[in-house]
């Protein structure tokens, strides 16, 4: 018996049905002998449910194990009733269990405890007498119990924390107790004491903490000594670790724990293993709202994880980020979002995504962060394609809302409204595309509403696309009734349209009923013209439509027949219960009798003509707006005008503080890249996605907190401080110590540690750096191995004054710089041109000279030269041919970021040609030289043009039109460096075309 | 709270399924199914924690699991629970397996589901964690299975 119980309890496991089995088992669990007993509690407590009716016939048994005097049935009971036993039995055991608080052993007191909290569980009102013993538990000698009994107190202080704080001081002292390692060896685990003690402990102050500042004084020392305890060996050391941080966060806050707590987080988030990082996001996300400081330490960490594989990771991330939305960010932010939320399949997620973008968008009643109209349009396209019928029907509507009701500024509205309209018409211009409902129910919304602010004269346009969707099969009913309400509102501007004749004559016999009626109402007001403009006016869905609910002006006809001998009428709760009363009577008398008093009243009221008069009433369209005007009232106004203007101009602004740095070093990155050899593309790669990162980050985090006034401090220091980063110093005399700190800390950490904004300067130097750093390396201080077995090749190389470079470097902190891992560079232009290079580039240190691009005639080289104050770039072009060049222009643009200037061909060979100021954040001033070797030729110059984007930056540089060489000049070489080949003949290849036309497209920052 | 433990191995044959809150057994057959897809379509060197499903209670609640040899173990708890805590305990769980039947694998847990179930019972009762003590559950157990013997030799002659 026993082992077909074990083989049934197989077959159940894998699914097949084994209820004909149930009933042995309880008899099993009854009559058996102490083996047979074990299996039948066993299979009973796998079988059953608490409900179950069999059930019943089990607590007689359990009754009498309990009163056994084997402890092994003892337990055996106190088992089973832990797992199912049904509540209206408890009664029957609860003095027994009670009993076993004091029982003499350990395991049996550790059962009742935990059996006693299932009571609680389902039943909390049988055991309220008991918490005096519970309390008695968590005294208990043996450390099991009193284990046992943080389960309970923990539900019972989630539930009330007041109740218990006079507990807080034995939760502290037990949990220094457990701290300290003063429990028995046995409960270590990998010589951590009692890990999940503890962990409960810790959660149970957390919760009794919260916003009690006098409890909280309590815990601190017990908190930062398991901080301190907790020596990062093991798994379940970080788990404590994790609850202490959340514990410290939760409760009342006290500035060194908090600073602790940061750094543990820190543990986690760059740990590298995947579970404590998605624990320290999980813990960031928690606290980020209290210290958004903190995310900003971590913005690159934060930055991976959103590119990271896993996508629970990508998830948490995006939660996280979600909670640090600002007017900056929102952009970058929603479209990451929408770019997760494009691959995600799972409904689940979905849903969840697109509730929270459009809570971002939308619901954001303090102030909607969204920084233009279009850009929002789009975003709740996008929203609404992809999320479309999963979505919580709230978004929908209170998009709708958010249209209807406006801003303060009535040509912002008008304006988005214009912009809504003119993209559903685009969107739904493109064929076979296949729109979520809801999507197009708004579509049709809007486009009926607001259609008029496209002045045209008449909507035959659009109401041709409505037709088309009302024709389309796949289009539910529901929308369909959208649909109409939009024809009949475009109707009453259009003043006479053939389609709407054909759409009446197609609906009005239409199998839906709902469809007819829409249809006819069509008809009915098309015949009255007047009606229809007093019921549908142009732009009034804010308003209120004063509706008479009492239907007072059928009062006359309501006199009028009742005068006439119809009954009064009664309302539908009285008719109910009248007819209720009166079937029950039925049961008791003949038929014949009730026929003449039964519900005659109701029928003849005026409630069927009042139902009438409302289904009129209520035609689609203005029921609508009844709806929507209505349910306006005392709801704050979203997306005020003052909320999001400033904003605007915050973006810009950061726009030109973000571009000029990257503009600086993709000029020296794409110098690099022509000449680089096919190793040097890796890290050449590399660093641009770094780079990449970098803006994304500074993208992602701008305005949090006040650290973007640091940041702008620190590259003002670099700026003064000629290259020497010490924004260590600087920053903590400001007394903002956070943003900058742990990077200067990580020495020969990848640089991707190099995360601040105020590192700008250094990640510039880093792309243009491959070559340069070389002789960094010499500095001691960055060497590594790599760049060790590269150092002969370098000394050999330099030519430039090594010796100033230690008295730059030395003193500094850069150690953000990766060793390079390139090789030389090639030299050949230099041996050739290298009579060019100026003459006070012999007395400072100068990157070598590196051709950019050339062709028959000319080409086109540069370099760098570092002065104790400032970087210059020099352009040299030579001029090969026999031809004299005319001028050489240099033109950057816009004119708003740089000063340009125009430079003819002079006999002085270094005058500045143009000095860039790098607006706002740059952290060097860049003077650019022009050397242009002065030959002969008729060629009317060549043009360097620079273009600034918003999106990123182009470099362009063709020569001017009417060229003989023109056709080359025309093809754009879009030049990615992956691209940039393991064909070693590639790079001069793409140096010919860099003659003719070289344009780059770098990251972009949105 | 723990919710449901469940021990499938790499074809998603259930190996050991306990459920601390009543579900019906074509839901129950249907999370295990759902909660295998789950957690195979993840590689090994990312992370033990699942987020976010409509099985069990919405979204509160995680699946925490744990790969060894031939064999998941997972665990889904609600939010009350700690992660690190339980993925702790699923190796505790494990170890305490392994002691119990001296290099455990999945043959074991087929032909001694019962004895599987008795260590369960002493490591979670109830959804509830009750010890995480091993030396304690080995002694629980040995306890029981002496006990076993002696009523063998009892019944036996």
């Amino acid at each position: 018996m026993k082992e077909c119980m074990v083989r049934l309890i197989y077959c159940e496991m894998l699914g097949y049905d084994a209820s004909f089995g149930y009933i042995h088992a309880i008899k099993l669990a009854q009559q058996g002998n102490l083996l047979e007993k074990r299996v039948g509690y066993l299979a009973v407590s796998l079988f059953l449910h608490e409900n179950h009716e069999l059930l019943l016939l089990l607590v007689n048994t359990v009754v009498k194990d309990l009163q056994s005097t084997n402890l092994v049935e003892v337990c055996m009971a106190l088992t089973i009733v832990s797992q199912i036993f049904p509540r209206e039995m408890i009664p029957a055991v609860l003095p027994l269990i009670e009993d076993k608080l004091q029982h003499s052993k350990e395991i049996i007191r550790r059962k009742a405890v935990l059996a006693l909290y299932k009571f609680h569980l389902i039943a909390p009102n049988q055991v309220q007498h008991i918490h005096i013993k519970f309390r008695k538990a968590l005294c208990d000698r043996d450390v099991g119990v009193m284990a046992a009994s943080l389960h309970i107190y923990f539900r019972m202080i989630k539930e009330n924390s007041s109740g218990y704080k006079d507990l807080t001081g034995s939760f502290v002292t037990i949990l220094k107790q457990v701290v300290g390692g003063k429990l028995p060896v046995d409960f270590n685990y990998h010589s951590v004491p009692a890990p999940w003690i503890q962990i409960q402990l810790l959660r149970i102050l957390g919760l009794l903490g919260k916003d009690d500042q006098r409890t909280s004084e309590l815990m601190y020392d017990v908190l930062d000594e398991s901080l301190r305890r907790a020596e990062l060996n093991h798994n379940v050391t970080y788990a404590i670790l994790f609850e202490c941080v959340h514990t410290v966060y939760s409760i009342y806050p006290k500035s060194e724990l908090l600073e602790k707590a940061a750094k543990c987080i820190g543990k986690f988030v760059l740990s590298p293993k995947i579970n404590l990082k998605y624990l320290g996001l999980k813990a960031l996300t928690y606290v980020i709202q209290q210290d958004p400081t903190l995310a900003l330490q971590h913005q690159m960490t934060i930055i991976e994880c959103l590119d990271h594989p896993d996508p629970i990771i990508k998830r948490e991330t995006l939660e996280l980020l979600y909670r640090i939305t600002n007017a900056q960010n929102i952009t970058v932010i929603v479209q990451k979002m929408l770019e997760y939320l494009h691959q995600s399949k799972e409904e689940y997620i979905i849903v969840n995504l697109v509730g929270k973008i459009a809570d971002i968008l939308v619901l954001n009643t303090v102030d909607t962060y969204a920084p233009d109209n279009a850009w929002f349009i789009q975003t709740m396209n996008a929203v609404f394609s992809v999320g479309g019928d999963v979505m919580h029907p709230d978004i929908p509507n209170n998009f709708m809302r958010l249209l209807a009701e406006g801003f303060d500024d009535e040509t912002e509205d008008q304006q988005l409204r214009l912009y809504a309209v003119q993209s559903y018409l685009t969107l739904l211009d493109v064929e076979n595309v296949f729109y979520p409902q809801k999507f197009l129910q708004v579509m049709s919304w809007v486009l009926g509403e607001y259609y008029y602010l496209l002045d045209k004269d008449t909507p035959e346009e659009v109401l041709t696309k409505l037709y088309k969707l009302l024709m389309n099969d796949s289009v539910s009913s529901e929308t369909k009734a959208w649909l109409i309400a939009a024809v009949t509102k475009l109707t009453s501007q259009a003043h006479s349209s053939n389609i709407v004749e054909r759409l009446i004559q197609e609906f009005t016999i239409s199998l839906d009923t709902c469809m007819r009626q829409h249809a006819f109402e069509l008809k009915h007001l098309r015949e009255n013209v007047e009606l229809m403009k007093s019921l549908l006016p142009v732009d009034k869905s804010c308003e209120d439509m004063v509706v008479d609910a009492s239907l007072s002006f059928l009062d006359g006809f309501v006199a009028e027949e009742l005068s006439q001998g119809a009954a009064p009428y009664k309302p539908h709760h009285q008719r109910q219960e009248e007819k209720l009363s009166q079937e029950k009577v039925l049961n008791f008398e003949p038929y014949g009798l009730s026929f003449s008093s039964s519900g005659f009243t109701g029928r003849q009221s005026p409630a069927g003509i009042s139902l009438g008069s409302d289904i009129s009433g209520n035609s689609a369209e203005t029921g609508m707006k009844e709806t929507n005007s209505l349910k306006l009232e005392g709801i704050k106004k979203l997306w005020g005008k003052e909320g999001y203007l400033p904003k605007k101009e915050g973006k810009t602004g950061d726009e030109t503080e973000a571009l000029p740095v990257p503009q600086e070093s993709i000029i020296m990155e794409n110098v690099d890249q022509a000449v680089t050899k096919k190793d040097q593309c890796q890290v050449l790669t590399q660093s641009k996605e770094e780079k990449e990162k970098q803006l994304l980050a500074s993208s992602l985090f701008v305005g949090l907190g006040s650290e973007s006034t640091i940041n702008l401090l620190g590259k003002a220091d670099t700026v003064s401080h000629k290259f020497r980063r010490k924004p260590k110093v600087k920053e903590t005399k400001s007394g903002e110590t956070t943003s900058a700190h742990s990077m200067t800390c990580s020495y020969f950490s990848s640089s991707s540690n190099a995360t601040y904004e105020d590192d700008y300067y250094l990640d510039a130097l880093q792309d243009r750096g491959d070559k340069e750093l070389n002789k960094f390396s010499l500095n001691s201080e960055l060497l590594d191995s790599e760049s060790l077995t590269e150092l002969p090749s370098v000394e050999k190389l330099s030519n430039c004054k090594l010796s100033s470079s230690p008295s730059l470097f030395t003193d500094n902190n850069m150690e953000g710089f990766h060793p390079s891992q390139s090789t030389a560079p090639s030299v050949a232009p230099e041996t050739s041109l290298a009579s060019s290079l100026l003459e006070e580039t012999s007395e400072h240190m100068h990157s070598e000279l590196v051709e950019v691009c050339h062709n028959e005639t000319i080409s086109v080289s540069s370099y760098k030269i570092w002065k104790d104050d400032c970087l210059f770039i020099v352009w040299s072009v030579s001029n090969k041919s026999g031809l004299e060049l005319k001028s050489a222009n240099l033109e950057i643009a816009p004119a708003e970021n740089f000063k340009l200037l125009r430079y003819e061909p002079a006999s002085s060979s270094h005058s500045p040609a143009c000095v860039l100021s790098l607006a706002l954040s740059l952290s060097c001033q860049i003077n650019k030289y022009i050397k242009s070797l002065k030959k002969k030729k008729d060629q009317p110059g060549t043009k360097k043009n620079k273009q600034n984007r918003a999106s990123g930056l182009k470099m362009e540089l063709k020569p001017p039109h009417g060229h003989p060489q023109a056709d080359s000049g025309c093809r754009r070489c879009r030049h990615h460096h992956q691209e940039e080949g393991h064909d070693p003949e590639e790079p001069e290849q793409l140096r010919k075309l860099f003659i003719g036309g070289l344009s780059f497209e770098t990251t972009d920052i949105l | 709270m723990i919710q449901a433990i469940l021990v499938f191995n790499n074809h998603g044959k259930p190996r050991l399924v306990r459920f601390y809150q009543r579900f019906p057994e074509e839901i129950q057959q249907q999370i295990v199914r759902e909660t295998f897809h789950l957690v195979l379509k993840r590689d090994d060197n990312i992370c033990n924690f699942l987020e976010g499903g409509s099985l069990i209670g919405g979204s509160d609640y995680k699946l925490i699991y744990r790969h060894y040899a031939t064999l998941y173990f997972v665990f889904c708890v609600d939010s009350s629970e700690s992660e690190l805590g339980i993925l702790d305990l699923i190796q505790v769980f494990v170890e305490t397996l392994d002691k119990c039947f001296e290099n455990v694998c999945e043959l074991d847990l087929i032909f001694h589901m019962d004895k599987v179930h008795y260590i369960l019972q002493e490591v979670v009762m109830g959804g509830m964690v009750l010890e995480t003590n091993m030396n304690e559950i080995v002694a629980q157990i040995e306890a029981q299975n002496r006990l076993e013997k002696s009523e063998v030799s009892v019944l036996g002659p």
